[in-house]
């Protein structure tokens, strides 16, 4: 499997998901300016987390209609792996990849503590080295994570099974997510968007592995 | 030509920011406020003399980009 990291100014979370990245897959991943648009020999495209473009407009909105995003959608008409993380979700979101937006956390603060998700499911490429039901725990970093999407959208998302990760106890919601959804995927389950980072929870050094098997289910796709 | 695009959140989408500046004005006493929603303004200098083109283009710039008809609704002014 080979990865790349997609660069947008205003991102700031591409070296910690190149570490997490590099620990699971051997090597290190491309890291691909967004004025770039070859993606020839990528399996796995990641989209980090940060403020690209300042958030300016809404977050992730700008980056969306970035030059590497024809790539990106080509990318994904193939089947391909994406993986987007907080602003990355956002930015996932804003270019259609992904149904529903990221709303301002609803108490309107930043938020950066740890939370628990629960993995809804386990037999997809970005979660098989989880068990279904297991609670980890993730760092997260936000100021506009909550979930937002119409009832029917998200009666759609649950029934078709492509919730990937919820809020769990006891941390619980922290940012006011519709039905306590944290990460979603596309109907072909190859496109992950999650607002938490399990990229900064793979060394024990900083307190945890809970991260890591996302990366390693990845790696073993 | 000059489009003015007013950007709000759908209603039913949760506004935290309105209800704060809300919150805010009932501290300074203005009691009798109900509702507050806080949305953004866009204003957009064209290179296009028809109004009704001037509407068009805008009104395609609001779904393409300034308004993520997700959560927003816009309303485009011209003149």
């Amino acid at each position: 499997m080979n990865a790349a990291i997609m660069l947008f100014p205003g991102i700031n979370r591409e070296r910690d998901m190149a570490i997490a990245l590099t620990r699971s897959f051997g090597r290190p991943p491309r890291m691909i300016w967004h004025r770039e648009a070859d993606l020839t020999g990528i399996d796995v495209v990641v989209i980090p987390g940060g403020f690209s473009y300042g958030d300016y407009l809404r977050c992730g909105a700008m980056a969306a209609h970035s030059p590497c995003m024809a790539a990106i959608r080509a990318h994904a008409v193939r089947g391909g792996y994406i993986l987007g993380v907080c602003n990355g979700f956002q930015i996932l979101t804003e270019a259609g990849l992904l149904p529903g937006a990221l709303l301002r956390n609803a108490n309107l603060r930043f938020i950066a503590r740890d939370c628990c998700l629960r993995v809804e499911r386990g037999d997809t490429v970005f979660t098989s080295h989880y068990q279904r039901g297991q609670v980890f725990r993730a760092p997260m970093a936000h100021g506009d994570g909550n979930y937002f999407a119409d009832p029917a959208t998200l009666d759609r998302l649950e029934g078709e099974g492509l919730v990937a990760f919820r809020y769990a106890p006891p941390v619980g919601n922290p940012n006011g997510s519709a039905r306590d959804i944290a990460g979603i995927l596309s109907p072909n389950l190859r496109v992950l968007g999650l607002m938490p980072h399990p990229e900064d929870l793979v060394d024990p050094l900083l307190g945890g592995e809970d991260g890591k098997p996302l990366f390693d289910s990845l790696a073993a796709a | 030509m000059k489009a003015t695009v007013t950007v709000m959140l759908r209603p039913g989408v949760l506004d935290p920011q309105g209800r704060a500046i809300a919150q805010a004005l009932h501290a300074l006493g203005f009691t009798g406020v109900a509702e507050v929603r806080a949305g953004k303004v866009i204003e957009l200098d064209l290179d296009e003399a028809d109004p009704t083109r001037a509407r068009a283009q805008a009104e395609e710039m609001a779904r393409r980009l300034l308004a993520n008809t997700v959560i927003e609704s816009f309303r485009v002014e011209i003149g």
